[in-house]
């Protein structure tokens, strides 16, 4: 028996097979979510079923907001409780993860490898990967240019929180003339506030650890670790912790 | 003189038939008395001869129209409450001669400013904290004026025999509620918590003729002997904060829905509330008083007694984790849910939850995800 986690986001959906001790990642795939929930998951079915195992030696879990349109998995588990078990399985049992996600933001804190806490940002995209994919895109930049700009640029403040409000925001900027270097980085700046604010109403345990889609944006990271005044680890597996974990609970 | 309201035909039947019922119980020559908080002395209403209705708000029906005089960052409650009242819409609200109404948090108070427009209102004062100088004395002498409000509503007089066998009725109706909610103490509980909310709030709409404490018992006995089976193992969680009949179906039905029981409310409907009996052997105005004064509701400073019900709470319903319900807008419980979480993580050694939410279905996906989150941790620790 093989486990596999399909981890299907608002943005990219992501999936991993662990072999039968759970101790080690055989394979991974991250594609875009695309309009069709239902359709991204029997892609990654097509993929699963191709790496060498009968669908009776598979064990398939699927989280994220799209779990719900994974026909063939065998359990289903909130993408908090997986992001939790695959962040320990990363970073060890006893560290805070932040989450940022396309759509949500989460907190979590791990005591002992279980989940002892969480929280999730309110109903708006501030905080979220939402809100910078807005900015670069109002800027005309892909994500890695927009990472790479912000990094050169000097922080000019953001102030709305609201991602509708905060594009109109650098749009005046823009019309001032301002960098788009500096406005970058006032809009990773933003986020990085946001998501401070965030961990600050938990009890943190002092260890983050980042996953999602910017578990390689390595200014993200470094900004996020000044403003908690602690180091914030990752690798390029953050993105798939949800997936991880997930595989993990099966 | 008794009429319809103008818009009756825009009605759905449910709505009519609630209207026709209640008009004919004012043909009838029923009084009724609308009451908003648990804090309103129902033993008055009752000495009076009138019933109590219960007017809270419980759906996003009559929020935008409130809107048109409130400000949209009021609480929920108070909004579709004042909205439901404004449009005619709520035949227990439009068939009510008066309302009784209390000072327990500021957006009610000033709301009833407003109610007094089109409704006679009284509004008692109610003290901010039990142990200020003078609160129960002046909380008696409160309940005292709102009798004084109701004999002349009704013209009628209270006496000390009617308030008497006021206090002992209201009192086996409340031991009859205690009853229901007693009844997912069983592990498992043979009833969901959904079910028993919706009983024990029932209660507050009686207006026939019938035996409403028999009723109760009834009920209580066929529920306790109710079997449930495969509900073994499914966390038990008690629900705390702010009232939470407007969010029953977005919160309660889905948290159970999703695996978990909803085995006690820790709020002004539950039996944190209700378990309060008046004493029948003392003077009745002040024992009135003494029993109001006890509410554990956040608008109280300090309120320290509402930490030892939820610490007894917890343990005689076994619960596994705490719920917070805080409807946006309401201060008080948003505050003290800040002591509540340290108290029941640090002391209690359990999973609590804080949902921030309002009557709108516009966070009900995020809301699941989180209950969702919520149940497979309580799973986790046990």
């Amino acid at each position: 028996m093989v486990y596999a986690g399909i981890d299907i986001g608002s943005t990219a959906a992501k999936g991993v097979l662990l072999n039968e001790a759970k101790t080690e990642i055989l394979a991974r795939k991250l594609m875009p979510s695309g309009w069709n929930s239902r359709q991204t998951a029997e892609e990654l079915h097509t993929w699963l079923l191709s790496l060498g195992h009968s669908r009776e030696d598979l064990r398939i879990i699927a989280t994220g907001y799209g779990r719900v349109s994974v026909p063939y998995a065998d359990k289903t588990l909130t993408e908090i409780t997986c992001h939790g078990k695959g962040a320990a399985f990363l970073g060890g049992g006893d560290l805070t993860v932040i989450d940022i996600g396309g759509q949500d933001t989460k907190v979590i804190v791990l005591t002992g490898g279980r989940v002892t806490d969480f929280v999730m940002n309110d109903k708006c995209s501030a905080g979220t990967g939402k809100f910078l994919e807005v900015m670069a895109n109002r800027m005309g930049l892909g994500l890695d240019e927009f990472f790479a700009m912000a990094e050169t640029g000097r922080e000019v403040k953001i102030s709305s929180m609201c991602t509708v409000f905060a594009e109109s925001e650098i749009v005046s900027l823009m019309g001032l003339g301002t960098p788009r270097e500096d406005i970058a980085c006032g809009a990773v700046g933003s986020v990085v506030s946001k998501v401070s604010a965030l961990v600050n109403r938990k009890s943190p345990s002092g260890k983050y650890y980042l996953t999602g889609g910017f578990c390689e944006a390595g200014f993200l990271v470094r900004k996020l670790g000044e403003v908690l005044g602690a180091e914030v680890i990752t690798s390029p597996d953050g993105r798939f912790a949800g997936a991880i974990g997930a595989a993990l609970l099966g | 003189m008794l009429s319809l309201p103008k818009n009756f035909e825009t009605f759905n039947d449910a709505r009519k038939k609630s209207f026709m019922a209640l008009y004919e119980a004012k043909q009838r020559g029923k009084k009724v008395v609308g009451v908003f908080c648990s804090y309103t002395p129902l033993e008055l209403v009752y000495a009076a001869g009138a019933i109590s209705v219960g007017l809270c708000g419980k759906s996003e029906q009559g929020i935008p129209e409130a809107e048109a005089h409130l400000p949209k960052t009021l609480c929920p409650l108070i909004k579709a409450s004042y909205g439901m009242a404004l449009t005619d819409q709520c035949p227990f609200f439009y068939f009510s001669d008066g309302i009784l109404a209390e000072t327990t948090c500021d957006g009610k108070k000033k709301m009833y400013e407003l109610m007094s427009k089109f409704k006679p209102v009284h509004v008692m004062n109610l003290p901010q904290g039990r142990d200020q100088a003078l609160a129960l004395d002046a909380w008696t002498e409160e309940v005292k004026l709102a009798a004084k409000f109701l004999e002349g509503l009704f013209s009628v007089e209270i006496t000390p025999e009617k308030l008497h066998d006021a206090i002992v009725y209201r009192n086996k109706v409340r031991r009859a509620i205690v009853d229901i909610y007693e009844t997912a103490k069983l592990k498992p509980s043979p009833v969901s918590g959904y079910e028993i909310s919706t009983i024990a709030e029932s209660a507050d709409f009686h207006f026939t003729d019938d035996d409403l404490v028999a009723k109760l018992q009834r009920t209580a006995k066929d529920l306790r002997e109710r079997v449930r089976t495969g509900a073994d193992g499914r966390p038990r969680v008690l629900i705390t904060g702010c009232p939470n009949a407007g969010v029953r179906d977005k919160i309660i039905k889905t948290l159970e829905e999703l695996g978990a029981d909803y085995v006690c409310a820790d709020n002004c409907a539950g039996p944190r509330t209700q378990k309060f009996m008046v004493d029948e052997n003392s003077e009745p105005y002040r024992a009135i008083a003494e029993r109001y004064l006890k509410i554990n509701c956040s608008v109280m400073t300090p309120n320290t007694t509402r930490f030892d019900d939820i610490r007894e709470l917890v343990k005689e319903y076994r619960a596994d984790g705490v719920i917070e319900i805080v409807l946006h807008g309401c201060h008080t419980f948003a505050v003290e849910a800040f002591t509540v979480m340290n108290m029941v993580q640090n002391e209690l050694g359990l999973p609590y939850m804080r949902l921030d939410t309002d009557f709108s279905q516009s966070d009900k996906g995020q809301i699941e995800t989180r209950l969702g989150a919520f149940i497979e941790m309580m799973s986790a620790a046990a």
